[in-house]
């Protein structure tokens, strides 16, 4: 079987890939990307406790993880379709200013 | 080298490919693209641990519906390549190897808390689903409604935000 | 060489289920477009396919000819990896939805393993879901093939599509709730048997009777969100070219019809698994003498094969035709004399038969109805088809509770 531990530090890397990605990425759709990337990270986390624990509580979490990274998708990407729309750019480096 | 850890390898390479692709890619719609593998070589891994119900949950819910949401609004939107900035080259190096020491300190707090737990091996008579929904209609039954009222709140706003201005 | 064989059976005989079922599903592709061709000519009163081979059986051949040595042209200014990622993840989507599904209850024993006719093992415990898993990501083959052709015609036809195929998606997996609160189980092979839970009842205890709310809507649903006529409007050839494989040309079309054919064919193998009972017979289990039904079909559409085949206008068709009767008639036969293969070859029979049902149905469809315009089809889906199916597994959930709450009845 597989040690739980490894599935901790293969979360631990997709982690912090997804920061790497958020800090350093400029397109609002990637960054939004890297945001589902973490959360992905902490499910896998979630799963492989709830595994070695023998609960099903981490499952559970997982799937409500799971709705509210929908609802957030579906509101986040309905904010950047306006921001795209009224700012024509999708970088973030030039929608620092509140002034059109 | 038992046929379950070469399957993990495999699968966190697939992850870890992934994620690494999502950053170097240029075009947002690359980066869609593999994190959409990252999440199915995850829902592969749930699968590995035991977890069917999820697994199914994250390719139906994460692969077929949010990404796809992602690729439309990126072909939607026409997003093209990215701009590349002299400031964010630079601070590239030093991102990443600080990017890498959080990554190794939160791994290293959990491995030495945890005295290297070993997988239990799971003797699931019902299968997950069963046990999965007598939670969460049992003990998670009111953090359950909260979430579909939270859809509901999510539906109307996406709604409301696209709508086409008034004019 | 032997040992090797023996430690590794079960992914030698799992490898050569695959290539198989592979080589099986591809030929019925092929055959079903010469079925659709034929059945809505005949419907149209004019003859389709006849020319290439008897009763135009060699046109699939033929067509598969043409589409490996047409010219491949890829258009200037596209996304190539993704332009030659979609048909590929189209193609593989669809066909991976066939491994899920049982095609017989019993196995066969050969060298001491149990051999089950489907490539997926039986107890997988979340079947439906999983298949259904496989036909959400089938959105992106269409939406990434309309926006790497890097034109208007397939990116709208693309948008409208994959628009169309995530709307009708909520409807087929509702309208499924029904059928599993009744069997209690995602397993395809529990569907099957919770339905022939009273063997004596034979057609009367399949979901179509309980559940025809939940039939009307899935099949719906279903054909929606393959893409097919009445609602194939994205790539209707008089609204938008070809939609989103207009700028496709031979191989690559090629695999997205495949990818359509075949979806085509998994929808009617879980419509008849989850509504019509799958593998049981319309027969009450006490009537052993339909066990000849299978025998009773094939001997006189052998003979009749052969009969038409002698009076055939080309001289191929006179040797072809017979020769494929008497095939089919000795089949018939070897099923009347071998009691055992006979009782084993119930299961898949009855499922086939059902199957073929189904894909009739779809094409009979094509070959009738008008097409949607888009805003109706979305209005369909979103206000009639979603509602309806919340409405059955309401109702279905009441009627399990009072049925728990008063006793079973």
């Amino acid at each position: 079987m597989v040690p739980t531990n490894y599935y901790v530090i293969l979360s631990a890397i997709l982690f912090g890939l997804g920061v790497f990605a958020f800090v350093f990425k400029r397109n609002i759709i990637t960054i939004f990307m890297s945001i589902e990337l973490m959360l992905n990270a902490v499910n896998l986390a979630f799963v492989a406790f709830s595994q070695a624990l023998g609960k099903l509580d981490g499952q559970v979490f997982v799937l409500f993880v799971i709705v509210v990274a929908a609802a957030e998708a579906a509101v986040g990407l309905g904010i950047i379709i306006l921001i795209a729309r009224n700012r024509q750019t999708l970088n973030v480096e030039r929608v620092d200013l509140l002034k059109l | 080298m038992t046929a379950p850890l070469v399957v993990f390898f495999v699968l966190a390479g697939l992850a870890v490919i992934g994620a690494v692709s999502l950053i170097l890619q240029k075009h947002p719609i690359h980066s869609a693209l593999s994190l959409i593998v990252v999440m199915i070589a995850l829902a592969g891994l749930y699968l590995l641990l035991g977890a069917e119900f999820v697994a199914a949950v994250q390719i139906i819910i994460y692969g077929g519906a949010i990404m796809v949401l992602f690729v439309l609004v990126i072909m939607l939107l026409n997003a093209g390549v990215e701009e590349h900035t002299s400031i964010s080259k630079m601070a590239g190096a030093p991102g990443l190897l600080l990017v890498v020491a959080l990554a190794g300190l939160v791994a290293a707090t959990i491995v030495r808390s945890t005295d290297s737990v070993l997988s239990t091996s799971q003797a699931g008579d019902m299968s997950s689903t069963l046990e999965i929904s007598n939670m969460l209609f049992k003990d998670f039954v009111y953090p359950f409604e909260l979430t579909s009222f939270l859809i509901l709140v999510a539906v109307l706003g996406a709604m409301v935000l696209a709508q086409r201005e008034k004019s | 060489m032997n040992s090797f064989l023996t430690t590794n059976a079960e992914l030698l005989i799992t490898l050569v289920k695959i290539a198989l079922l592979l080589f099986i599903v591809l030929t019925v592709n092929a055959y079903l477009t010469w079925f659709e061709r034929k059945v809505v000519a005949h419907m149209q009163s004019r003859w389709g396919p006849h020319r290439v081979g008897p009763h135009g059986l060699l046109q699939p051949l033929a067509d598969g000819v043409k589409f490996l040595f047409k010219e491949d042209p890829t258009p200037a200014g596209v996304d190539k990896f993704v332009y030659y990622l979609a048909p590929l993840l189209a193609l593989a989507l669809a066909l991976t939805g066939i491994a899920l599904i049982p095609f017989g209850p019993d196995p066969i024993r050969l060298f001491g393993h149990d051999i089950y006719l489907g490539i997926a093992p039986p107890d997988v415990n979340i079947g439906i879901l999983a298949l259904f898993a496989i036909t959400a990501m089938g959105v992106y083959g269409v939406a990434l093939a309309g926006w790497s052709s890097n034109s208007k015609y397939p990116l709208m036809g693309g948008l409208r599509s994959s628009a169309q195929m995530i709307s009708y998606e909520l409807a087929l997996t509702m309208s499924v709730v029904g059928v599993l609160l009744m069997a209690g189980s995602f397993n395809l092979k529990k569907i099957i048997e919770a339905q022939g839970h009273h063997p004596e009842w034979g057609i009367l205890g399949w979901n179509i009777w309980p559940q025809i709310l939940g039939f009307f809507c899935f099949f719906v649903a279903a054909i929606a969100e393959t893409n097919r006529a009445p609602f194939d409007l994205p790539e209707a050839e008089s609204e938008l070219v070809a939609g989103f494989h207009t700028e496709y040309a031979s191989f690559k079309f090629a695999m997205f019809f495949i990818a359509e054919y075949t979806s085509m064919i998994t929808v009617s193998c879980l419509c008849s698994i989850m509504f019509f009972g799958g593998w049981l017979s319309p027969f009450p289990a006490s009537w052993t003498f339909t066990h000849y039904f299978p025998s009773a079909i094939l001997i006189p559409f052998g003979v009749w094969v052969i009969w038409d085949g002698l009076r055939y206008e080309t001289i191929f068709g006179r040797i072809i035709l017979p020769g494929m009767g008497t095939a089919i008639a000795g089949l018939g036969a070897v099923l009347v004399l071998l009691p055992g293969v006979n009782l084993f070859i119930q299961g898949p029979f009855w499922l086939l038969l059902k199957i073929l049902i189904f894909l009739f149905v779809y094409v009979w469809m094509r070959g009738t109805l008008p097409r949607f315009r888009y805003d109706q089809l979305m209005s369909f889906g979103w206000k009639l088809l979603l509602p309806l199916s919340i409405v059955n597994v309401i109702v279905t959930s009441f009627v399990i509770l009072a049925k728990m709450t008063w006793g079973a009845k």
